[in-house]
Formats: structure tokens, sequence, C-alpha cells
């Protein structure tokens, strides 16, 4: 035996060295296979199995500050979309500098369904007053029905007391338009004669002396034929059930927001670039 | 008096419960509150009534006539104050002090514990709080108002419903017995 292994060491092939070498590594190779792969899956098993545990819990921290980034997330879109309501508001009362109004926030709503209310931020300290009239820059939303020290309450034009004098901007056919307790408006002494289409824009008319002419009431989204009037339902341009922030036009007597340009034209331009009004406040 | 104690009603024992001190304020005033703002932000919210639910709640739950008539007053009349100018003061007050005063005396009688009865007189109470409403608005201020529509009975259902699961949460209000 012993001789044979020293003719193993001695005898040298040409591809694979000696023979001895080539035994070795026969003899050991399955070996260190079997050893690489066993390790192999003992590594795999150890990093995908026993190491999930710190994987669970790399898990829940990841989901928490997934859970947090999501929050900030929707806290820096919400005061996103506040920034470009604001922006809107302040485009348009530079558009309207002439007129002297004040944005106030939306602080409360009616504490029943016997009233369609709202309550703002803003009272007879910042020179809000009875009756004047509460719009965005879409359209009409109400008129201030109470003022106190720090607070105003405002009629929603859907309140079923609640109405504004106002015209088909097309046709120049003028009639109040009046809340029903409902989202939709109702246009009130429409003929039937008159020709009224789906869509139309319905404007301020300035009659109530309470708003300017030509503000945003709604669209018409209904029409019935009536007995002797039209029955003719409008869908108010401004989000009655969203608002957040309003435009007091503080006046009791009748602007004329025409000068300055249609709010839809507001709207568009972008914001800032306007010189500011000497009579805006806020 | 005892923080809690029974009425006995013929073989039936019928507890009444004490409330820890200023929850029913605080319990008040959050229902207003949440009630004024929760509208603005989702605008389904205003289905639901949650000053009459407090004045049902604990109603039920002192089972006293004058406590419940009284607690209705007050919150209704807090409710209209917060409505604005167009509703009269007492349209509100004149509803939840007669809903109070029946909640607290079917609360003397029956056992109002059970989710199912809290939902089932919920719903109740809040349709016959409507009809309140509806015949104050008609008789004594001559105002049109629909009797009855679709809107009625999905609110009734909607605020028997999250009663069940505030009452559970007012339940924690009470002192122990």
């Amino acid at each position: 035996m012993l001789q044979v292994l020293l003719l193993a060491v001695q005898i040298k092939r040409d591809s694979q060295g000696r023979l001895i070498r080539v035994w070795t590594v026969g003899a050991v190779s399955p070996f260190e296979r079997a050893g690489s792969y066993g390790f192999g899956w003992f590594r795999d098993v150890w990093h995908h199995y026993f190491a999930l545990q710190n994987t669970t819990k790399d898990n829940e921290q990841l989901r928490r500050e997934l859970d947090t980034l999501k929050l900030q997330n929707a806290q820096l879109q919400g005061k996103a979309a506040e920034a470009d309501r604001l922006a809107v508001l302040l485009n348009f009362r530079q558009s309207h500098g002439d007129v002297p109004m004040i944005t106030a926030r939306v602080i409360g709503a009616s504490a029943g369904t016997a009233s369609l209310t709202i309550q703002l931020d803003r009272g007879e300290r910042d020179g809000i007053r009875r009756n004047m009239g509460v719009i965005t820059p879409d359209g009409v939303v109400g008129k201030v029905v109470e003022s106190y020290a720090n607070a105003s309450q405002v009629l929603l034009l859907t309140d079923k007391e609640s109405g504004v004098g106002a015209m088909l901007a097309d046709s120049r056919i003028q009639s109040p338009v009046g809340g029903q307790g409902e989202p939709l408006l109702l246009m009130k002494y429409v003929p039937n004669d008159d020709s009224v289409n789906l869509g139309e824009r319905v404007i301020t008319s300035g009659m109530d002396r309470i708003f300017p002419r030509d503000l945003p009431v709604g669209i018409v989204a209904e029409i019935k034929p009536g007995n002797p009037f039209k029955q003719i339902r409008v869908k108010p341009a401004a989000d009655l059930e969203r608002l957040e922030e309003v435009i007091v036009l503080l006046s009791l007597h009748p602007v004329d927001m025409k000068k300055a340009g249609e709010p839809a034209d507001a709207q568009s331009s972008a914001p800032g670039t306007a010189n500011p009004p000497p009579t805006v406040k806020r | 008096m005892n923080d809690a104690f029974d009425l006995r009603m013929g073989e039936s024992h019928i507890e009444v419960h004490k409330f820890r001190t200023g929850a029913i304020i605080v319990a008040t005033l959050l229902a207003l509150v949440i009630q004024s703002w929760a509208p603005i932000h989702f605008a389904k919210a205003a289905v639901l009534d949650l000053p009459l639910l407090v004045t049902i709640y604990f109603g039920l739950s002192r089972r006293n006539p004058s406590t419940g008539l009284l607690l209705g007053m007050a919150i209704g009349l807090l409710q209209d104050s917060l409505s604005g100018p167009t509703v009269p003061l007492g349209l509100y007050g004149i509803a939840k002090t007669i809903i109070g005063y029946l909640a607290s005396s079917i609360g003397a009688r029956l056992d109002t514990e059970h989710p199912a009865a809290r939902f089932a007189l919920t719903a109740g109470f809040f349709v016959a709080h409507q009809g309140i409403i509806v015949i104050t608005r008609r008789i004594l201020l001559a105002q049109p108002e629909p009797w009855f529509n679709m809107h009625l009975a999905v609110a009734a259902l909607v605020n028997g419903i999250v009663a069940v699961f505030l009452f559970l949460l007012l339940d924690r209000l009470r002192k122990p017995s």
C-alpha cells in the first residue's frame, strides 16, 4: 500500500498533475461539494428563515415609517389643496381690488337639518354685518344672517328660506332663485313660453341689492313644464357641501364687480401677478 | 343617592345608572360640536343627529322622566341656538324635550341594554323626533314640510346603527355599580 502511494506520488499525468493529487481531489471533492451545498442550504435557511425575525422587525418598522409618510403625505396634500384654494381666493380678491371684501374660514355648520347654515370665523369686529353677500370664486354661497363679535352665520343658498336675484345668462330672463333644502336650487318664475336650455348659466341680476350683477349662481340642470311657470332646477356653481374658505362682500350697497373682470378670468390667471388691493383685508 | 340602584317594576329589576362628574355635560357639548363640525368635512354626516342620540342615551340610562325632560330641553335649545336664526328657538327644544321624557319613561319600564333594543328604540325615537318637528313646523310655523320620505327611513336606520356603537362608548362614562 505504501509503495502504491509512493508510486502515485511519483507518477505524473500530462493533464492532471500527479496521480496522488488526482486521487486526493477525487476523494475530497464530493465532500467539499456536499459541504458547499450543505452550507449553502444552511445559509439559505438561516437567511430566509431564522434571520426573518429581524426582517419582521424591519418590516414592522418600515410599515410604521410608511404609515407616517402616508400621513405626512396626506397632510401635505391637504396643505397643497388649501394653498391652491387660498391662491384662487387671493387672486379673486386682487382682481376685484376696488370691492371691499374679506376672506373667512368656515368653522361650523348648522347643528340640525332644519336649516342650512355655516359659521364663519369672522364677525362684527371684521366689519361683517347682516345681509352681506357671501361668495367663492366659483359663485354665490349665501348671505350673512347673523353677525357676532368674532363669528357670523351664513344662510346657504340651498336653504328653504334663501334666495337670490338671478337671471339666465344667455336669454337675460330674470327670476329669483331659491333653495329647497336640497342640493339643487329652484328658479321660480320663468313662464312656460320662455325658452330655457339645459346647461345654461344662471347669474346674479343684482336686483336683490345684496349681490352684484353677473356673479355665477349655477347652471340649469333640469327643466319641467309647470303651471304657470317652468320648474327649473339649478345646480349651484359653488360647491356648497364642501366649503372651507369664503369671501364676504363688505358692503351693504350694490357693488359692481364687472369692472375688474369675470371671476372665471380671475381663477385662470396666475396668483400673485396682480398688485395688492388697498381695500382687501386679511 | 347610590351610584346605581334598582327600580322594581313588578318582578323585573332595572338598574338606574349614574355617570362620572361632568360626563353628561361633556358628552352633550361634544355631540353638539361634532354635529356642527362634521358636515363641513363629510357632507353625509348631516344625516346623523348626535344631540338626539345623546338625549336618548341619557334618558334611557337615567330612567328619570324629569331628568330626561330637562336634559332634552337643554340639548334641544342649544341645538336651536346653533342652527341659525331661520330655526326658531324651541323647534328642536320641543322635540327633544318630548323624546327625553319618552326615553326616560320607557327606560324605566324596559331593559334597554341590549344592542337590538337600543337600535330599535333609537330608530323609533328618531322617526318620532322628526314627526314632532314636522308637526311643529306645519301647525305652529305654517311651513310646508313633507311627512315622510325615504331619506327619513334611511336616516333612522343609520342613526340606529350609530347609536349601538355610540351607546357602548357612552357606557364607559358610567360610574361602576
